[in-house]
């Protein structure tokens, strides 16, 4: 056989690279430990400072406000190896000189990483079997809930993946990658508008204050699907892969 | 065919490749020889599409690497440097990653894996983690995965590096085996290697092509071409039957173990008229040898030459 004579149809590279990529967390006790201190976290978060019980209130309101703190740590905690690891042992050469597109192997890294929180999200579902037993709440709002939690979660992912190309060293990446995020998340409060205030118009310092995750994620999470948070989220997403690409390529030769 | 066009890259300040054009046609096994850092994993990795060049160009079976990338990493197998792969996969699960990439399925893939399973002797390890093999065994499984699709162009960056004698013959061996109508470009530093594998020697130091040739060729370029060396029982007796030999232009003796070397004049043969005049005189000799040329002092003398041009 001959690869000139018998071009063969690949199948889809990036779900070669997501399936390998997400198999790869479980073979490693990586994903266990994250998913282990997800969901410890997540339910102290809820019970002992969100008083779930004390409010009285069959919602998980006090179960995603949470999120964006949990993520904030956990997220780049998963996000800093994506590509730092991959340069620091080479296989970053191996994966790139394969018939595959960059566009193709930083999507499937990132959707498997995605789809990887997606699963320790998921797993927090006996929360919401409880909130079901205890009352009678609106599960549109808690599926709208779970919805924007994953789309932040992909929006600090996708920083978190730019970042990791920058950086062979995991520690660097996470630390940047804390710091950016919490300046998304932040956005809209006086901690960062300030500072913006200081030189900037207002036109900017609203444009700024627009890209606040928290902003987005408290709206969605009220059960309130609007276009522009969905478009919000989908765009953090679109432009920080699409910089993880440009910074791979840049970085590439280091 | 892999045809490279004033292929440049520079880094920043540092000029890594510096206008390097060469052919490579099916047969061929072309050794990329220099010293570390001088440029030959930086254009290996510009011909397996890696590192996109500062300046000119290089095809792969016609495909131009930065116009067609994907249709240029099809015809190439490449083990890059240090031969990397995920720790945490086996060998077995890795093949299966890389043939998939690669557009196997079915019974070619089953069919491909299998056989370079048994070719690079990979049975004992194809269920543990790569991470816990041997260098030896992560090297095979490098060259597992650059061989798996049976590309028409194999680029290996040092496929011996780190192996045993052993393992070293088995992979020459194989090398060997594919050349017939593959295109393969290695790079080495180990000289022996150029001799057991390469039709075609390449010599490269900072950043440009400084010598093109077969083995045999450069050879011709040491002053041991032809050369005559002995060792004999008594070293002063066979000096003194040499020194009356009229081709003969000079006559050295190692320190270390009085081997005598002697260099004939520009053209000149000496083989015989060394063997007569020590049968003439009676002088025992322990070993006799024509000297082809070493490898290593070309090596020498063209990589560490003052960077004049000395193109073949």
């Amino acid at each position: 056989m001959n690869a000139t004579t018998t071009t063969p149809m690949p199948a889809n590279p990036v779900l070669t690279i997501f399936r390998r990529e997400l198999a790869s967390y479980f073979a490693t006790p990586v994903a266990y430990v994250f998913i282990v201190i997800f969901l410890l976290l997540s339910g102290a978060f809820t019970f002992y400072l969100g008083n779930f019980y004390e409010r009285g209130q069959a919602d998980l309101q006090p179960f995603f406000t949470f999120h964006p703190w949990l993520y904030l740590f956990l997220v780049p905690a998963v996000a800093m190896r994506l590509w730092a690891e991959e340069r620091k042992s080479g296989t970053i050469e191996l994966l790139l000189t394969l018939p595959v597109t960059m566009n193709q192997a930083v999507l499937g890294k990132f959707l498997a990483a995605w789809a990887f929180i997606g699963i320790a999200l998921a797993l927090t579902f006996p929360i919401w079997i409880t909130v079901n037993y205890l009352g009678d709440p609106d599960n549109g709002v808690i599926f709208a809930g779970y919805v924007g939690s994953l789309l932040m979660a992909g929006a600090f992912l996708a920083i978190g993946s730019c970042l990791s190309a920058a950086t062979r060293n995991q520690v660097i990446a996470f630390i940047l990658t804390v710091v950016v995020c919490f300046l998304f998340l932040l956005a809209g409060y006086p901690l960062v508008l300030d500072f913006f205030r200081a030189f900037a118009p207002q036109g900017v310092v609203d444009a700024v204050a627009g890209l606040s995750f928290l902003t987005h994620f408290g709206a969605i999470s009220k059960g309130v699907i609007d276009l522009r948070d969905l478009i919000y989220f989908a765009l953090t997403i679109g432009v920080w892969l699409y910089a993880n690409a440009v910074v791979i390529d840049l970085k590439k030769a280091d | 065919m892999i045809e490279t066009n004033q292929l440049t890259k520079h880094y920043g300040d540092f000029t890594a490749v510096d206008g390097i054009s060469f052919r490579v046609e099916p047969g061929q096994v072309l050794g990329f020889l220099g010293p570390n850092g001088a440029g030959k994993s930086t254009t290996m990795k510009m011909i397996a599409g890696f590192l996109a060049p500062t300046a000119g160009s290089a095809k792969v079976c016609g495909f131009d690497i930065e116009t067609q990338p994907i249709e240029a990493k099809r015809q190439i197998g490449y083990l890059p440097e240090g031969a990397p792969s995920y720790g945490e996969m086996t060998p077995r699960a890795f093949l299966e990653f890389v043939a998939e990439m690669r557009g196997l399925g079915g019974g070619a893939r089953t069919r491909r894996i299998d056989d370079v399973i048994g070719r690079l002797q990979l049975e004992s390890v194809l269920a543990q983690p790569i991470d816990t093999l041997s260098k030896g065994f992560k090297r095979r499984v490098g060259l597992a995965q650059a061989i798996l699709h049976d590309p028409p162009v194999l680029v290996l960056d040092e496929p011996t590096d780190g192996l045993d004698p052993n393992q070293k013959h088995e992979v020459r061996t194989l090398i060997n085996a594919m050349s017939r109508d593959k295109i393969i470009v290695i790079s080495t530093h180990i000289l022996e290697e150029v001799h057991a594998v390469c039709n075609r020697a390449v010599i490269i130091a900072r950043g440009r092509l400084l010598a093109d040739a077969t083995p045999a060729e450069l050879e011709v370029r040491s002053r041991y071409h032809m050369a005559v060396s002995l060792t004999a029982e008594n070293a002063g007796a066979a000096r003194e039957a040499l020194s009356r030999i009229a081709d003969i232009d000079s006559i050295e003796i190692d320190p270390q173990d009085k081997r005598i070397t002697a260099f004939p004049k520009k053209g000149r043969m000496i083989f015989n008229a060394v063997s007569e005049a020590l049968k003439a005189q009676n002088i025992a000799v322990s070993e006799l040898q024509l000297e082809a040329g070493r490898l290593d002092e070309v090596f020498r003398n063209i990589t560490l030459a003052p960077a004049r041009e000395t193109r073949a």
